[in-house]
C-alpha cells in the first residue's frame, strides 16, 4: 500500500505545518483572546492531521491513532471555551473596544443567580 | 532507525514551534497568556510524542501521548478554574 503512505506523509507535512503556524500565532498576537484563537483552533487542525497521518503511515496503528484524534476533537475546543471564561472573568478586555460586549448579560444574571 | 529527510524535517519544524511557544511562555504579561501558551505547548507535545513512536517504531509511545494529552487538559482546565475565582 505505497498510496497510504504517500497520503499519511503529506499529512504529517500539513500537520507539522499547522502547529508551526499555531506556535507563531500565539507570540505575534496582540491580547489574550486573538491567542487563544490562533494557538487553539491551528493546533487542532495541526494535531489531528499529524496523529492520523502516523496512522496512514503505520495502519495497524490506526485504530489507537483514531482514538488520540477524536479526544483531541473534543478537549482542545473544551480547553479553549474554559480558557476564554476565565479570560473574561479575570477582567481581561480586548485590546479592540467597539463597545460590544455580549457575553455580560449573561454574566450578570449569572452572578445574580448566586447571590 | 534510520533518519530521512521526512523525519528531520518534521522534528525541526516541530522544535521551531515548541521554542517559539516557549517564548510566549516566558515573557506572556498575564497569567492568562503562560495558560494559553502551556495548552498549545502540551498539544505540540503530544503530537510529537506520536510521531517519535513512529520513528522509534514502539507502539506503546501511543500510550503515553494519550495519558499526556489528558494529564495536560485536566492541568488547563484546573489553573482556568484558579484564575476564573472558582477554586
Amino acid at each position: 500500500m505505497e498510496i497510504l503512505k504517500y497520503i499519511g506523509i503529506g499529512l504529517v507535512l500539513l500537520g507539522s505545518i499547522f502547529l508551526l503556524l499555531g506556535a507563531v500565532g500565539i507570540y505575534r498576537m496582540p491580547d489574550v483572546y486573538n491567542r487563544l484563537q490562533a494557538g487553539t483552533k491551528a493546533t487542532t487542525l495541526g494535531a489531528m492531521s499529524l496523529i492520523l497521518g502516523v496512522g496512514f503511515m503505520e495502519p495497524e496503528w490506526l485504530v489507537k491513532t483514531l482514538i488520540l484524534v477524536i479526544f483531541i476533537g473534543i478537549a482542545n475546543p473544551l480547553s479553549s471555551h474554559v480558557l476564554a471564561r476565565s479570560a473574561y472573568k479575570n477582567n481581561q478586555m480586548p485590546i479592540i473596544k467597539n463597545g460590544i460586549d455580549a457575553y455580560k448579560k449573561i454574566n450578570d444574571s449569572e452572578k445574580s443567580e448566586e447571590n | 532507525m534510520e533518519l530521512n529527510y521526512l523525519y528531520i524535517t518534521v522534528l525541526v519544524i516541530l522544535s521551531i514551534a515548541f521554542i517559539i511557544g516557549m517564548l510566549r511562555f516566558i515573557k506572556g504579561p498575564t497569567a492568562s497568556d503562560r495558560v494559553v501558551a502551556l495548552d498549545t505547548i502540551s498539544i505540540i507535545a503530544t503530537a510529537s510524542l506520536v510521531f517519535m513512536g513512529y520513528i522509534f517504531n514502539r507502539y506503546i509511545y501511543l500510550d503515553v501521548a494519550l495519558i499526556y494529552g489528558v494529564l495536560g487538559f485536566i492541568g488547563v482546565i484546573i489553573i482556568a478554574r484558579y484564575l476564573e475565582g472558582a477554586l
